[in-house]
């Protein structure tokens, strides 16, 4: 029997672009079977090509072959300068068998699998053995037992009984390598995946194998704490129950759980998960595998942050405000349709704020109820800084523009340059990505305030820019033989520089002059979608401009109405609007009023306006103060899609099968049904259908933004004050970690960033309080040193407590005073 | 008979034989002279035809193996001199170093230049302090006498020696533990290939060579390759180094050409202790399998040794008389190599934790012979299944000893523990002593 991809001794594979790559091929016998394999695969896997599994532990496709468990010996002969095959021999006179790990096929060679060779089965069985005897039969209470290669490998390569009758070696049990990752060592197998993960994947080395012989283990240095946002990963990847999580730990038997696979809901990535659910309950979430994705990784929030849907403030039926006390009070769904239709009817003009976080499906909900049901194009997904440049932005270069670079270019691309976006914060999967491109030759750089952790993981080089400057640096940057970018570059552009006059257009203006491309990296799963679902006052679905006539009819025509041509308010639009009383009503999705531009003013627009809908997960400052409020469902509990930062569709399913929770789609579908203007769906499939009858644009599209230096923002650094340099950490004060304790533990500490010569202006040490004042308010944090420009400070957004944009009244490129001391 | 053939060692007995003055007054660094008047494809060529094999136990061809080392590699060369002497009963190089660096440090330098390398490290085992501080001390005599540093002698041949204290761990003999260790990491092998000589010290070429065999160097430059070839056997050129301890009357290191048999080192060593009989002997450390008094004929070079079962590895020659337990020797060994396994791999470092709690057991004398071919399956289930040849050595002294006194293993069983008087074997007590 022979199997091979292709007589002609060349495999030919499609990549995503459609080029062919050519792969020398060799041809090897495995158990008797030729296979022909792409040169330097490894025997273990070309063995998986003819259905042979051999027993490994260390062995992962992605991390560097390490030789270390010997689960995997295999017989091996080698052809001799007769071409006759040799056995590999040694100590004198025995076959050694050979770790297929690490070997890579070669012409000619044989290999002999436990299937065929009684020396590699009596091998495999041995090794096994000694695996054992230092193992734990604690199956039964372990969270890996159901699940565990260990277990299984041992019933398909060990024997049934140990004749292991002496003493096992023990340790007190289990302790904590972080917050949320607890190592039982006498579990250990020592393959190191979780610390070969940990330096060759995350670059996070702060775990590492201590002590030696039986007594090795995995060990951490108190100095350098393991916070990594990748810590999960290791706990999936170890093939026993060495590596748990505090969150998951006994908490079920992986028999009782069901499976389903979804799509991670944190950031724009997309990344594919593994939802484990038990009586209705989301009990834990895994990596997927997708390799065009997110490869086998996640971050630890996509892992671990999923409690936010069963807080105590989680809402569970439609409340209105009792006309009679003016409390909210538990209605019925009809009654709050009837209520949310007509108070939405009697407050005159409605705007809609839909935050960033809604599914395609939801989000094109609201695009179409705004337009259908409200007669509006007040509407903006944008819950955070804007500008009307980043509208037009959007609106020629990101809205309907489909897949465009994916995070396979990303490691195809020659040079990368970062700009308003630090993607091991905000876009862990890109980073990961990036820095896996790095460590084979790819160049980053980043116009960013100072070098961080990530971007020195992903060996990259700070183009060391003050908020506000991205304009500059990035102009600069068509003239910087350094950087050298050409058409194999790729510029990756954070939602940050929509606060930053000409950003943007500087961005684009550099891909123009360089034929690099560029792609939008915002931070929310929904952003992107919401882009392409109309959730713009300019832009109608699939990136139709609204003041184009013939999109205007394209649309009008699928959804039986007329759109009116004037584009509408932005975010900051409405929000004036509702404060001045332009607009009566309010729609409000799942926005939170500290992530927006001006929450004071946010919040203040709420309470102005006559009329408030709020659909939402969990009691805000919005439900609290709105008229009606709309439960509606989580990821785990609706079907829908996220748009990846590429482009790409990720429909999911929904998980919790038995739950009502409602969508947004569905919520808005029986509103619009009360105000006489049907959405036309009440589903997800039914939105999706519509979705794919409209298509996106093929029209003339939006002219792209252009700026120039007289129009641009000063970048002047006013008086005694710093300019503030700020953005989320991953694992952050952020409502969507709520519920694991454990998982925010692991965050990072906020710490203000200075440049040496500010520090010895202060008159404080590194570690010192220092406060930090804005507009207003201040906040006391401790102080550190970084490779920041003078005249900069940076503070993460949102951590220990401190919300720069609540409680200093700044964002990036503000204006602070810093002081020693505490306020 | 073969007769001692002192070379390294000629020098041992002299007024402080360890000093630069001592061992120039005795013809040292004429050898490096003649070297720097040379090519340094011609010194390599120069050594592999005096069929010089690495000392360290492996026996590897030496001059073959600079051989290897890719001249084209852009990144620079590198000597790493294995000096982390601990195999248990191994005792040549550090009395070397004791008795003269200079030895060492000149054929180190006559080898650093034959492979082009700029800078060369001893890496010294971390306990011998006092060998540490004479091989740094003959280091720094050679920098000021000019034989180290910038343009070596007017040859435009510069050449750097570092001294590096290990911590104590006997993995980092293994070379690339060493390579590693080194590099300032935890000393565990590494995967091959790439190989050394390829991709070793900091990813560069790399030689690694036993301290004995780089001290050999300098004779063969001085007295050329037919002078080395002509001592020794067809395959194993040269003299050496035997190290004789144990139930010896006179132990000590021997210089010999390989060849030599136990029994005419017996002889040269005033036999056995006195009133006791060979019971059986390593050839090369422990790690080698045991040999017996049948064996005192075999001819101690690499072929003679490896065709009666063993391998000459280090050349130590651990002598035990008809006092010793064999399964409590055994064990001693065995807790050696559990204590010193890296852990990297699962044969070494669960292998090494069961055998000794086996052995014990056995010692104890609660087991049967169904024990013993469990044991010999433990050791069947490690010898060459293992990551690096550590576990190799730790099964050696197991399954030899059951090879040749299984009746002794059986006597434990059936007298109910051990039937020996542990004290009688003790060096320290007078014969016939009883506990």
């Amino acid at each position: 029997m022979t199997i091979s991809a292709n007589k002609s001794g060349v495999s030919t594979g499609s990549t995503a672009d459609g080029q062919v790559e050519r792969t020398d091929l060799v041809t090897l016998t495995i158990d008797g079977i030729e296979v022909s394999v792409p040169k330097g695969t490894l025997v273990i896997r070309a063995a998986e090509q003819v259905g042979v599994q051999i027993p490994r532990f260390c062995d992962h496709p992605l991390l560097a072959p390490v030789g270390a468990c010997r689960q995997c010996l295999v017989e091996v002969a080698l052809p001799g300068p007769d071409g006759e095959p040799r056995t590999m021999m040694g100590p004198p006179g025995r076959v050694k068998p050979q770790a297929s790990c690490t070997l890579a096929a070669s012409d000619g060679m044989v290999v002999n699998t436990q299937v065929s060779s009684p020396i590699a089965d009596k091998a495999q069985q041995g090794v096994m053995e000694q695996l054992l005897i230092n193992h734990p039969l604690d199956c039964p209470v372990c969270d890996k037992g159901g699940e565990c290669p260990l277990q299984n490998q041992a019933m398909s390569n060990g024997r049934g009984e140990s004749r292991f009758v002496e003493s096992k070696r023990t340790f007190p049990k289990p302790i904590n390598i972080s917050a949320q990752v607890l190592l039982d060592r006498e579990r250990c197998v020592l393959c190191a995946r979780c610390t070969r993960f940990s330096e060759q994947i995350a670059g996070d080395p702060f775990i590492a194998l201590i002590e030696r012989g039986a007594l090795q283990q995995v060990g951490i240095y108190e100095k350098e704490p393991f916070e990594s946002y990748f810590s999960g990963n290791t706990i999936q990847i170890c093939p026993v129950g060495a590596l748990t999580s505090a969150a998951y730990r006994f908490r079920a038997r992986p028999f009782d759980l069901v499976s389903t696979p979804s799509v991670a809901e944190h950031d724009a990535c997309g990344s594919a998960i593994r939802v484990d659910h038990r009586r209705g309950k989301v009990v834990r979430r895994l990596s997927g595998e997708d390799p065009q994705v997110n490869e086998e990784w996640i971050t630890d929030k996509d892992r671990f942050a999923f409690t936010y849907a069963r807080q105590a403030d989680r809402l569970t039926h439609p409340l209105v405000r009792d006309e009679e006390t003016g409390e909210l009070r538990a209605a019925s769904w009809p009654e709050a349709f009837i209520v949310a239709a007509r108070g939405l009817r009697a407050a005159g003009p409605v705007g809609v704020l839909t935050g960033g976080r809604l599914t395609v499906e939801d989000a094109y909900a609201y695009a179409k109820f705004a337009r259908v049901a409200l007669g509006t194009n007040d509407i903006d997904f944008r819950a955070r800084a804007h500008s009307p440049e980043e509208e037009a932005f959007l609106a020629s270069t990101v809205a309907g523009s489909g897949l465009g670079v994916t995070f396979e270019d990303l490691e195809r691309a020659n040079k990368v340059v970062l700009a308003g976006l630090e993607p091991e914060d905000e876009a862990g999967t890109v980073f990961l990505r990036l820095r896996k491109a790095a460590r084979k030759g790819l160049k980053v750089w980043s116009v960013a305030p100072y070098t961080s952790r990530g971007l020195a993981k992903m060996h990259g080089t700070l183009i060391r820019t003050a908020p506000g400057d991205e304009a500059a640096a990035l102009e600069a940057l068509a003239n910087d033989g350094e950087v050298a970018l050409d058409s194999g570059g790729i510029l990756l552009l954070g939602e940050r520089l929509a606060s930053v006059p000409g950003a943007l257009s500087a961005a684009l203006a550099l891909a123009g002059t360089t034929g690099a491309r560029l792609a939008w990296v915002p931070r929310r799963a929904g952003d992107r979608g919401a882009v392409e679902a109309g959730c713009l006052p300019t832009l109608l679905p699939g990136g139709r401009p609204v003041d184009d006539a013939s999109a205007r009819v394209d649309i009008g025509t699928v959804w039986g109405t007329t759109i009116g041509h004037e584009p509408g308010r932005d975010a900051t639009g409405i929000v004036a609007a509702a404060m001045s009383g332009d607009l009566g009503g309010l729609l409000v999705a799942g926005v939170d009023p500290d992530d927006t531009a001006d929450p004071a003013a946010t919040r203040a627009a709420v309470e102005a306006a006559s009329f408030v809908v709020s659909l939402e997960l969990r009691e805000t400052d919005v439900t609290r103060a709105a008229d009606v409020v709309f439960p509606v469902a989580t990821v785990a509990e609706k079907a829908g899609t996220f748009l990846t930062w590429e482009g790409r569709p990720r429909p999911f399913e929904k998980v919790l099968v038995e739950s009502h929770a409602l969508p947004d789609l569905r919520v808005l579908s029986g509103i619009a049904d009360e105000l006489g203007a049907g959405l036309g769906f009440k589903t997800v499939e039914g939105a999706r259908a519509e979705l794919a009858e409209i298509g996106p644009w093929d029209g003339a599209r939006v002219a792209a933004p252009v700026s120039d230096s007289t129009t641009r923002g000063g970048s002047a650094t006013g008086g005694d004050g710093l300019r503030l340099a700020t953005w989320k950490q991953m694992i952050d004060d952020g409502s969507m970690l709520d519920g694991d304790d454990y998982l925010k533990a692991t965050g990072r500490a906020a710490v203000a960033l200075v440049s040496a010569a500010t520090l010895a202006g202060l008159g404080v040490q590194a570690g010192a309080n220092v406060t930090l004042t804005g507009p207003t308010g201040a906040a006391t944090v401790p102080v550190g040193v970084a490779d920041v420009a003078d005249g900069v400070v940076w503070l993460p957004a949102n951590s220990d407590g401190i919300n720069v944009n609540r409680d200093l009244g700044a964002s990036a490129g503000t204006t602070v005073s810093i002081e020693g001391g505490a306020a | 008979m073969t007769v001692l053939t002192p070379v390294l060692s000629a020098n041992w007995d002299t007024e402080r034989s360890w000093t630069l003055e001592a061992y120039e007054r005795s013809g040292g660094y004429e050898a490096l002279k003649t070297a720097l008047g040379m090519e340094p494809a011609a010194l390599v060529e120069l050594v592999k035809d005096s069929g010089l094999r690495g000392r360290g136990g492996a026996g590897f061809p030496t001059g073959l193996k600079w051989g290897f080392i890719p001249q084209d590699n852009p990144n620079p060369k590198y000597l790493v001199v294995n000096a982390d002497e601990s195999e248990p009963g191994t005792c040549k190089d550090i009395p070397l170093m004791m008795a003269s660096p200079h030895t060492l440090v000149e054929g180190v330098i006559i080898s650093s230049f034959a492979i082009r390398a700029h800078t060369a490290f001893i890496y010294v085992r971390g306990e011998v302090l006092h060998v540490i501080r004479r091989l740094q001390r003959a280091v720094q005599e050679a920098y000021l006498a000019g034989h180290l540093g910038k343009d070596i002698h007017g040859s435009g041949y510069d050449l750097d020696v570092i001294v590096h204290a290990g911590a104590g761990a006997y993995i980092c003999g293994e070379e690339t533990a060493l390579l590693d260790s080194l590099e300032g990491r935890r000393g565990q092998p590494r995967l091959r290939p790439p190989f050394p000589a390829v991709a070793g010290l900091y990813a560069s070429p790399t030689v690694i060579n036993n301290v004995e065999s780089i001290a050999t160097v300098p004779s063969i430059v001085t007295n050329g390759p037919d002078w080395f070839s002509a001592m020794g056997t067809e395959k194993s050129k040269g003299m050496t180094l035997y190290s004789l301890s144990g139930h010896v009357t006179r132990p000590g290191q021997f210089e010999a050409p390989l060849g030599i048999t136990l029994r005419e080192l017996l002889d040269l060593a005033g036999g056995v202790r006195e009133g006791h009989e060979l019971k059986f002997w390593t050839p090369g450390g422990s790690s080698t399998p045991l040999l017996t008094a049948e064996h005192l004929d075999v001819p101690l070079d690499y072929e003679a040794v490896g065709a009666a079962g063993s391998m000459l590895g280090t050349k130590a020659l651990q002598i035990f008389d008809d006092t010793t337990c064999v399964v409590r020797a055994v064990l001693r060994w065995t807790e050696f190599y559990k204590h010193e396994s890296c852990g990297k791999c699962t044969p070494c470092r669960e292998g090494t934790w069961w055998l000794v709690q086996t052995l014990a057991r056995l010692e104890k004398g609660e087991g049967s012979e169904a024990d013993l071919e469990q044991i010999l399956d433990q050791c069947d289930n490690i010898l060459g299944r293992s990551f690096c040849a550590l576990a190799d050595g730790a099964v050696s002294p197991i399954s030899s000893s059951i090879q040749y006194f299984r009746d002794e293993y059986v006597a434990h069983f059936e007298h109910g523990g051990c039937p020996f008087d542990h004290a009688r074997s003790t060096l320290f007590a007078p014969a016939g002593v009883t506990a």
